[in-house]
């Protein structure tokens, strides 16, 4: 089959790779129908995240059809086409049966401060990943949940993702009605926090990015301000200035490792490899955020440490809240939004390439060439 | 502060879906709203049906077994393998866990060079990093790339020409030392 393989940093292919083998009664074979760029898996994509081993097949945002199930697969079935979260959870563990699909401990032998997700390097439990033709889908009954026949697989590939962090994102910033929030990052998870912190009362939103096509494009897309922190000087400051000099009542970093905007951080997080990523989205949304307010994380770091300003989280009295999302937990409520016509996943879609281009992909999300929001690859077997 | 003129203040209520989510009772929020004790958990032992352990599969100490599912299509190799098994002696909370790895990484990379030669494919770089999408989008940033990457392969080959004929010089000073 055709598969996206990673060959070191900001290098891969689309090779011929065996097909995926049933290796667990729960599995299931997914026929890949759509797979997405993520913004995470740039970390990944330029060497960011240790253990990320050369031949892997990234892509954790994928829906398709079932083509195969283990002997104990009962609630799905072959021919269903399904959205697979982004997670890889057992549903039966001890955080399982909090709700925390994000932080399954029966899916991730190599690390144990992460679940396990599909395509996300060894650290995230060595999965092959969607950006191939056929995906091995473990915990077939708990994971994949069935794409209701009325929606555009476009609309259901963004639900494995980018939907429920974005509106994860906003549900830690737990949001109270006439709340101001801020989000950094202007990416597809970034615009979807701000459009979904609305769903949950905010009075304001605001979002950052020095991307200016990107800012234009949250505004429309979020109906929120939207600010390049490249042209107002201290964002901090600027926050401040703009709510009354108390700061946001709830702050999103929807950035991650790859953040730009400070030369130390920059240096030491993205090129020396000295921290796990550069923190300046998190180092501002610290000190951007009132006293008591609360920090929501949905940008991905790596495994290691950060740079970033404890002291002030504590003497400011903050509720810092992270997490992987739990993608199985939310899609009931969000299936919902999207039938309903509030979200509209599939407007984030600005870029649409064969598999066969993977490479072409990855480096026009990295460099955001051509105004590129979001990437969705198409693998040849997706229209049989 | 150009922005500010086209961030025009909205009706958040105008707004498809506002405040359809708003739960005053919303805090603590996710993932504590659910928080179970370990120790109260009468199900906290309970595992899965285990996926067969066939190939090698490297553990992290901070767990007492192999999950019950685990990925198979990578499994350590050649000498980046060797450094990956050293790194997995080490807890996660340790730089001697995660800086090899990273080391291991990067020996990985040479490793798929030196595999893909032995198989007779010479790699294309320049399309594995999608250079096509620079030369179409972004031109100039193209131009700038080629220039420095070929500044530096010009620099690093009269650097290490230039040290070649320093011990050439050298040795023909030694030469004739010795002749004297």
């Amino acid at each position: 089959m055709l598969a996206m393989e990673y060959r070191g940093p900001k290098r891969v292919r689309a090779v011929q790779k065996p097909m995926p083998e049933i290796k667990h009664p729960q599995d299931a074979i997914v026929r890949v129908l759509r797979a997405c760029i993520c913004g995470s898996d740039l970390h990944l994509y330029n060497g960011n995240i240790p253990d990320t081993r050369v031949g892997s097949t990234f892509g954790h945002e994928f829906v398709g059809e079932i083509v195969e199930i283990g002997p104990d697969v009962t609630k799905v079935k072959v021919g269903d086409r399904v959205i697979v979260p982004f997670n890889i959870a057992c549903g039966e563990c001890h955080f399982c049966r909090q709700g925390m699909f994000g932080n399954c401990h029966e899916s991730n032998t190599e690390a144990t401060a992460v679940g396990a997700i599909f395509g996300y390097s060894h650290t995230a439990g060595g999965f092959d990943g969607g950006q191939a033709e056929y995906a091995r889908v473990p915990y077939a009954n708990v994971g994949p949940v069935i794409i209701p026949p009325d929606m555009d697989l476009d609309d259901a590939v963004l639900l494995t993702d980018v939907v429920p962090t974005g509106y994860q994102g906003a549900e830690m910033a737990g949001i109270q009605t006439g709340d101001t929030v801020v989000v950094f990052g202007a990416g597809p998870i970034g615009i979807m926090a701000a459009r979904c912190a609305w769903l949950f009362g905010a009075g304001r939103v605001i979002i950052l990015d020095k991307e200016d096509y990107r800012l234009e494009f949250a505004r429309n897309y979020s109906y929120c301000e939207a600010y390049n922190f490249q042209e107002i000087g201290d964002p901090v400051v600027f926050i401040k200035k703009i709510t009354d000099w108390m700061g946001a009542d709830c702050v999103i970093d929807a950035v991650g490792a790859e953040a730009a905007g400070n030369t130390l951080q920059t240096i030491t997080g993205r090129k020396l490899l000295l921290q796990a990523g550069s923190a300046t989205a998190l180092h501002w949304a610290i000190n951007s955020v009132k006293k008591g307010g609360i920090v929501s994380i949905v940008g991905v770091y790596g495994p290691t440490d950060n740079l970033i300003p404890i002291g002030n989280a504590m003497n400011k009295g903050l509720t810092i809240r992270g997490n992987q999302t739990s993608v199985k937990r939310l899609l009931p409520r969000l299936i919902e939004h999207v039938q309903n016509g509030i979200i509209n996943p599939k407007g984030l879609i600005t870029h649409r390439m064969p598999l066969e281009e993977v490479a072409d992909g990855y480096r026009m999300f990295s460099d955001k060439l051509d105004n590129c929001i979001k990437t969705v690859l198409m693998p040849p077997t997706a229209n049989q | 502060m150009k922005d500010n003129a086209i961030n025009t203040p909205i009706d958040p209520k105008q707004i498809k879906g506002w405040g359809i989510d708003a739960d005053p009772k919303n805090d603590p929020t996710y993932p504590m709203r659910h928080r179970m004790n370990v120790g109260e958990d009468p199900d906290s032992k309970h595992r899965p049906t285990l996926q067969h352990v066939d190939e090698e599969v490297l553990k992290s100490i901070e767990r007492p077994n192999v999950s019950a599912v685990f990925g198979t299509p990578e499994p350590p190799r050649g000498l980046s393998g060797l450094i990956r098994r050293q790194a997995y002696k080490y807890s996660e909370n340790q730089y001697k866990h995660w800086l090899p790895m990273i080391l291991a990484d990067r020996v990985d990379m040479i490793e798929g060079v030196l595999d893909d030669l032995a198989h007779g494919h010479v790699p294309n770089i320049f399309a594995e990093r999608g250079a096509k999408m620079d030369w179409k989008y972004n031109r100039s940033g193209f131009f700038t790339r080629l220039a420095t990457i070929s500044l530096l392969t010009a620099g690093t080959i009269v650097l290490f020409s230039g040290k070649g004929k320093n011990k050439n010089k050298r040795s023909k000073k030694q030469r004739r030392y010795q002749d004297l």
